[in-house]
């Protein structure tokens, strides 16, 4: 009885090693504002990338997209570094920060690219994302923003819409199994409405109509150092080790109101799994699944893994045939109008007919000498 | 028919516009003179606030301790000039070139075209020396000045100091991304506008100056100190420059954020703040310090080196330090920090400062009255001349058709060419009498001053200034003499169209010194304006006479001058009023000689001769 047991606990243990779908993670990290005074947006996804780096996911599989011009701006009193917490003590830059876009590269149809794939064949493999369909990818973004659109450098910007064409792209072209977007910005939760790909997690910082606020000014350096929401989900994050079983529903919690002004937002409901069943390391970090048994597992292929995945197969199928292609410009919702009753009109015939009619009757009752009176 | 083709409508029409002209008239004039005196309260004034993005929320802190510095280079800066008795030259390069600094001189001189009676001098040569910190991590792209101007009557030793002391600690950071010119002019204005010549590759002015050797790029911002103490009670901060030209609001923000933030005292006009602008206090306040701020806008003088630097589009403010009888009193390690502080935000600009305002005025320090609320008390009083001049166009319409209706049947072409002829010669000469006489007062005062010094036992100065009055006074004399030239059968009404061409000649003129320099345009416009509209030649003729000779623009400087000092506190006595008046006079046309000020010109090329063409529409026979 007791080794039936333990081979039902291994086995458990086992279909729970298949739990999530994925085998490998990536980042892509992107900050989307330069000059000087944009200093915060440069510290944040630097803490971010540091995080990610320290959770496992390699340079390799991190694209960090940066207008770099901080760490040797000539108005950095401390140049070669950028700090995100006044007290100095971590220079996110470092000396091993691998920036695979950095300053004028960081556009619109670049960022495009690379979530799509659709690259030139010149382009280096460190600047490609090149994800399957097992693969969990973390996005971040940060920047100024606005209701629907965020703002690329100061020349550009790239609408929540053709966002989410690029995520249904990415869904079609089989390049991801599940996202986690972040984005960091006013009026963050924007750019998650129009989400409508399956498997999509969305966090943002602030609600439409809010602004995000920065956090941590700095006298020495002169500039602030860091966003009150990322400075928080960055707290969160220093807890976290590569086995922490922490889940999605705390990094919810992270930056209430009290703490972060804004009221941050997010977004579930493309989401297959259960929030409280997904790991933050599922995407903030890259897990190698080894665990070192002594005894022999036999997996059965008709019962255990393969059911629950032909379940999920089945209930991705149930799931998939209510998602439609949403409609692109939904003035309706955007306007919020009843649609109004159109009158009705005559058809065109019986009007140039009618007219033709008139015409002739005043030709004829007043004669041709008063057309004079009308030319 | 529409309204202004129907013979019928239209005399109907025209009645109405003639019957309501006078009382819209005293409305409008009334109108722009409350709204002026209403900018100073609540609704009209708002609260500064930092417009730039990139100099942004965030304080720096300073870390300026060098005050015993400062008043070292200061004693020895006394003790060197004292000895050399002009700018220490050589101890002034060695000294920069010991802090840091690359050292350039630049030597200039310039003949004034009179003898300046206020700062002693006539042929003036000089030196300016400059120092220039390169920028460590930039190219030499854009660059901020700091700059103190020596005289000999002005000693301005502590500025000079804090300015060496400051060049030593700034040349210890790292953070600089535009380089910093730290310039030490001589006879100071001058030598500021030779500099400013020589660097931007121009001559406006006539003043020699030797080209520059080191150059360091586009001047971003710069900041004048003016420091006679080593100890300050307060800062006074000038804005006005020449020809009335303000600089960005963005940088008195910036000046009066750093003020705020180390306690500093800050006084505007010389004026402490009202902290109170709920009740009446602030307000009434706010109106001294605005008008004091009109009268100097409107008198075109450059205020400081700042008012120079406007001209080339770079945003200045001058920084005076006052040592008055107040018991708390900030040292050099304060005034060192503002600057530092200033200098370090400018640092961050990446673009020149465009995002606040360039037209607007100041009640305090921290409240300001944009153009689009001040600028309708300009249009009130504008208006009055526009409706004048259409009730005279009716008029003279009127007579017109009047002529052709009792002229029955005969065509009314018979009637119309000798009117119109008539009209127009009788305008054409006194036209070009009074622009004569204007261009005589432009160009004969200085051109005979030689002349007259021979004849009388006067200096050139006073010459220049007696003969300016003496040409002013020859014009009141005028009507009786144009009658030679203006044909005997001028007609009655010729005197409507004479005034119609003179109050569309002045509101031309009024509008577009209202647009650049609101100040002048203001003032002139409210003493001008009402005496224009009233002029005519029927009626109690010494009264309107001495009306118009009250408003002329002599009289309105004159009259500005004692308003000047009596809302500093220090009136005048009619004979000190006097003195005054003809030294501004002096100072007026050597500005315009030496900076190119324009007030000078505006009076006697365009407003004079206006004021000349309603002299001679009052004595119409």
């Amino acid at each position: 009885m007791w080794a039936s047991f333990i081979c039902w606990w291994t086995q458990d243990q086992a279909e729970q090693f298949f739990r999530s779908g994925h085998t490998n993670n990536w980042a892509v990290l992107v900050c989307t504002s330069r000059f000087w005074f944009n200093y915060r947006h440069v510290a944040n996804t630097l803490s971010v990338y540091r995080s990610v780096k320290r959770l496992g996911i390699p340079d390799s599989h991190i694209v960090l997209m940066l207008a770099d011009d901080m760490a040797c701006n000539p108005r950095n009193p401390k140049p070669a570094t950028v700090f995100s917490h006044k007290n100095m003590e971590l220079n996110v830059y470092g000396d091993d920060v691998e920036v695979d876009y950095r300053s004028y590269e960081v556009t619109v149809e670049n960022f495009l690219r690379v979530l799509t794939g659709r690259i030139p064949p010149s382009t280096p493999r460190s600047k490609r994302l090149l994800s399957d369909d097992r693969s969990n990818i973390l996005i971040y973004m940060t920047g100024h923003g606005g209701n629907g659109f965020l703002k690329f450098q100061d020349s550009e910007e790239i609408t929540n819409i053709e966002l989410a064409d690029a995520f249904e792209q990415m869904w079609q072209k089989r390049r991801y199994n599940e996202l986690l977007f972040i984005i960091d910005t006013c009026q963050g939760a924007s750019m998650y409405e129009r989400f409508y790909s399956p498997n999509i997690m969305a966090l943002a910082s602030s609600q439409v109509g809010e602004d995000s606020l920065s956090h941590q000014p700095d006298p020495a350096i002169g500039v602030h150092l860091m966003d009150r929401y990322t400075f928080y989900v960055l707290e969160f994050l220093e807890e976290i080790n590569p086995d922490s079983q922490t889940n999605m529903n705390d990094l919810f919690q992270v930056c209430p109101k009290s703490l972060c002004v804004s009221t941050p937002g997010h977004r579930t409901d493309l989401f297959q799994r259960d929030p409280k069943n997904v790991l933050i390391t599922d995407f903030f970090g890259s897990v190698r699944k080894v665990e070192i048994t002594t005894e022999t597992i036999s997996l059965q292929r008709d019962s255990g893994i393969m059911e629950s995945s032909h379940e999920e197969g089945q209930r991705d199928e149930e799931l998939m045939e209510p998602l439609k292609y949403a409609e692109q410009l939904p003035v309706a919702q955007i306007i919020h109008q009843k649609p109004k009753l159109k009158d009705w009109h005559p058809p065109g015939g019986f009007i140039l007919g009618l007219w033709a009619l008139i015409i002739m009757v005043f030709f004829k009752t007043y004669g041709i000498k008063h057309m004079k009176f009308i030319f | 028919m529409g309204l202004l083709s129907d013979p019928v409508r239209r005399r109907a029409l025209a009645r109405l516009v003639l019957r309501l002209n006078a009382p819209l008239c005293v409305l409008s004039y009334v109108a722009g003179i409350t709204w002026f005196l209403a900018l100073a309260f609540p609704p009209l004034t708002q609260r500064t606030y930092m417009s730039e993005n990139a100099m942004g929320s965030t304080m720096v802190e300073e870390q300026f301790v060098g005050g015993d510095r400062a008043r070292g280079f200061a004693r020895d800066f006394a003790a060197h000039r004292r000895k050399s008795g002009a700018l220490p030259v050589a101890w002034l390069e060695r000294t920069m070139q010991s802090v840091g600094l690359e050292v350039y001189t630049q030597s200039f001189s310039r003949q004034l075209p009179f003898p300046d009676e206020t700062h002693e001098r006539y042929m003036v040569s000089g030196t300016n020396v400059y120092g220039i910190l390169r920028a460590p991590r930039a190219a030499s792209t854009e660059s901020l000045v700091l700059t103190v101007p020596c005289s000999s009557d002005s000693t301005n030793n502590q500025a000079v100091g804090l300015l060496l002391a400051l060049a030593a600690h700034f040349r210890g950071q790292i953070y600089w991304a535009k380089d910093i010119i730290f310039l030490v002019t001589e006879h100071d204005l001058l030598g500021t506008e030779a500099w400013l010549e020589a660097y931007h590759d121009v001559n406006v002015t006539g003043i020699q100056s030797s080209p520059l050797q080191g150059r360091a790029g586009a001047i971003q911002a710069a900041v004048a100190l003016e420091l006679s103490s080593d100890v300050v009670t307060s800062l006074d901060v000038a804005v006005e420059g020449l020809n009335g030209q303000l600089p960005n609001l963005d940088l008195l923000n910036l000046f009066q954020t750093f003020c705020q933030k180390g306690g500093l005292l800050c006084t505007l006009q010389g004026k402490l703040q009202s902290q109170d602008w709920t009740s009446l206090d602030g307000p009434l306040q706010g109106l001294q310090t605005l008008l004091l701020m009109v009268l100097r806008q409107a008198s075109g003088r450059p205020h400081g080196p700042h008012g120079l630097f406007l001209r080339y589009r770079v945003e200045a403010l001058t920084l005076r330090g006052i040592n008055s009888f107040r018991q708390y009193k900030y040292d050099l390690v304060a005034v060192g920090k503002t600057l530092e502080g200033m200098f370090r935000k400018l640092n961050h600009l990446l673009e020149r400062l465009h995002q606040s305002f360039f037209l607007y005025l100041l009640p305090a320090l921290s409240r300001f009255v944009s153009i689009g609320l001040y600028m309708p008390a300009a249009g009130f009083l504008l208006l009055v001349l526009g409706l004048k001049a259409l009730e005279l166009w009716m008029q003279l319409h009127e007579a017109g058709v009047g002529l052709e209706e009792t002229g029955g049947g005969s065509g009314p072409s018979a009637l119309h060419p000798p009117a119109q002829g008539v009209g127009l010669t009788s305008l054409v000469a006194p036209l070009l009498i009074s622009q004569a006489m204007g261009v005589a007062l432009y160009i004969l005062p200085v051109l005979g001053q030689h002349v007259a010094t021979q004849h009388f036992p006067v200096a050139e100065a006073e010459a220049v200034v007696l003969t300016l009055l003496a040409i002013y006074a020859a014009g009141l004399a005028l009507p009786h003499s144009t009658h030679w030239v203006v044909s005997p059968q001028a007609p009655d009404r010729g005197w409507m169209a004479l005034k119609l061409v003179a109050l569309i000649y002045l509101a031309l003129q009024l509008g577009c010194i209202a647009l650049t320099n609101f100040s002048l345009g203001f003032l002139l416009a409210a003493t001008m304006v009402p005496t224009a509209a009233v002029t005519k030649p029927h009626g109690p003729r010494p009264l309107y006479a001495a009306l118009l000779v009250l408003t002329s623009p002599a009289a309105t400087l004159l009259g500005s001058l004692f308003l000047w000092r009596e809302l500093q506190e220090a009136p005048l006595s009619l004979a000190e009023g006097w003195q005054l008046f003809l030294t501004a006079l002096a100072q007026g046309v050597l500005e315009h000689y030496t900076y190119g000020a324009l007030l000078f010109p505006l009076l006697a090329l365009g407003l004079y001769p206006c004021w000349l063409l309603f002299w001679n529409v009052l004595f119409w026979k």
